[in-house]
């Protein structure tokens, strides 16, 4: 039992921050229909970026009051280079063949993942220790102070998102605009506005996943971008790509396989088992856990 | 009727490609009127919308509402100036509930008018019945109602409604027009697109036919109807 809780309590904290990756790459796909490939390596700069101002402009004091700016600061740095990155890679390919975009968003991955390794070097950095490491013992179950501010900060963030996109004027105009976007102009609403207003969410909800995988794991390369935007990929298409609710949950899900896998059966397979799910979950339900609500009468 | 229309088209061109749709239309709008286009599948009638809303960008010509040139504007700022748009096949958003359609309806405005909100469930009964389920789980014709609300919730000077009609139960077709007519004796101007010619003409004060681009004839509904040419193409009567 005690290993059951264990990974109970590691899958949600890695699925937490699956789930604040993944809803960057279905916001984007929910409204412009584009797999933003360079997702992943904001997520990753992010986490050096934190590093930077940590190092730079906190001058290694990592008080209550210097974390919070390294969050704030790394989070609007990666809303600032989201929106570039539209504006630059994404908007002048709008309406041209979907392969164009592809291919766009690929050499965008290329070009911050490239950027990430001319500034800060190819080699392995250590995140600093800007949480200190705390655990608690219950019941032979060990939780450390950075699994509670990932899964507690995580969930706060998805509820609010969640109502924004729910409940206000501005979400209602991003769900009108990833159904129909010509029938949300005829409304008055300005796509290119709304198209940047998720791409500022989408990179800073990914900026606040790159620093709790630096907080978490410590070690930070300029390539993982790669490997935690791929897992954060598969946990939107888990939950049905384009569909809000269903990447949090893709992404709880996915953390949570990925533990139980690792603590049953064994780690070095946890990867390939997540993709037989994914196989499965899209042979069984081709448009994800939550894809497709209502059947669309023509 | 006063002199200045309230809403002109002149020489207007609009093509997809090197593909020609429209060929140099002109058509005028006074204060409220309902005037109809008529025209068969492929005529432009849809383009011709589509290019008042600034969906597609005209070739070359003008639209003129209220002193202000449309050409060049971005499809978001028409309805701000008083044109609303009900476009064709309906274009609810089908995953947001009824009144969120309509609350949308209105976000060109600053605040959502409750008065508005409550002519339309006036207008249409069966959307306040329905206001919270998704619009998607709607009929064809409740659809189509709705479309027109949504359009009505910014308070619109013209309403632009293309082809309310279409694949609608003929019983919900006879209660959207009677609205229509409620809708134009409110003040608000019309511009109606229809292929169903002989319900348009009865509603209607004029109309404009429209022929692979270019209008083929023009007058009230009562010459229209009684024009020989417009029977035998549009309300298949043979003389």
């Amino acid at each position: 039992m005690d290993t059951f809780f264990q990974q109970l309590i590691n899958g949600l904290t890695i699925g937490s921050i699956y789930a604040l990756v993944a809803l960057g790459y279905t916001m984007v796909y929910g409204v412009m229909r584009l797999i933003n490939f360079a997702h992943g390596d904001m997520v990753a700069a992010s986490a050096f970026v934190g590093l930077t101002i940590y190092t730079q402009v906190m001058g290694q004091s990592a008080t209550l009051f210097s974390v919070i700016m390294i969050f704030l600061l790394a989070a609007v740095s990666m809303a600032c280079v989201g929106v570039i990155l539209e504006r630059v890679a994404y908007r002048p390919l709008r309406e041209a063949p979907r392969l164009s975009a592809v291919v766009s968003a690929l050499g965008a991955s290329l070009v911050i993942q490239n950027g990430i390794m001319l500034l800060w070097g190819p080699q392995m950095r250590i995140f600093p220790e800007l949480v200190p490491q705390v655990y608690w013992e219950i019941g032979g179950v060990v939780v450390s102070l950075i699994q509670v501010i990932i899964l507690i900060l995580s969930l706060v963030l998805m509820v609010a998102l969640y109502f924004f996109v729910e409940k206000t004027r501005m979400g209602a105009a991003i769900r009108a605009s990833s159904i129909d976007q010509d029938a949300a102009r005829l409304m008055g609403i300005n796509v290119n506005t709304i198209i940047a207003t998720i791409f500022i969410i989408g990179s800073s909800l990914g900026a606040i996943g790159g620093l709790f995988i630096g907080l978490y794991y410590r070690g930070i390369t300029f390539n993982m971008g790669w490997q935690y935007g791929l897992f954060a990929f598969v946990a939107a298409i888990l939950g049905g790509i384009g569909n809000i609710p269903g990447a949090m949950l893709g992404g709880m899900l996915l953390g949570l396989f990925n533990a139980f896998i690792a603590g049953y059966v064994s780690s070095t397979w946890s990867d390939a088992f997540t993709f037989i799910l994914l196989i499965i979950i899209l042979i069984v339900r081709p448009t994800g856990i939550l894809g497709e609500r209502v059947a669309e009468k023509v | 009727m006063s002199n200045q229309p309230l809403f002109e088209i002149k020489d207007l061109e609009v093509s997809y490609g090197s593909i020609a749709a429209i060929k140099g239309i002109s058509m005028e709008v006074h204060k409220g009127e309902i005037v109809t286009i008529l025209g068969a599948n492929g005529a432009g009638k849809t383009t011709c919308m589509r290019t008042i809303s600034q969906l597609l960008k005209a070739k070359s010509g003008s639209i003129r509402f209220k002193n202000a040139e449309l050409t060049g504007l971005p499809a978001h700022k028409i309805v701000g100036l008083g044109i609303s748009h009900s476009p064709e096949g309906r274009r609810v958003f089908g995953i947001l509930t009824v009144e969120e359609n309509l609350l949308l309806g209105a976000y060109s405005c600053k605040s959502v008018d409750r008065k508005v909100l409550e002519w339309v469930y006036d207008l249409f009964p069966r959307l306040k019945e329905r206001r919270k389920q998704l619009s998607g789980t709607l009929s064809g014709g409740e659809q189509q109602m709705l479309a027109i609300g949504r359009a009505l919730m910014s308070k619109p000077e013209m309403l632009l409604l293309d082809e309310p009609s279409l694949g609608i139960a003929p019983i919900l077709v006879k209660a959207i027009f009677k609205q229509i007519r409620a809708i134009a004796d409110n003040g608000v101007t019309v511009l109606l697109v229809e292929q169903n010619a002989k319900a348009a003409l009865k509603l209607a004060d004029r109309g404009y036919v429209l022929e692979v681009g270019k209008i083929a004839t023009s007058g009230t509904s009562e010459e229209l109807l009684s024009s020989e040419k417009v029977q035998e193409a549009y309300l298949g009567k043979k003389h």
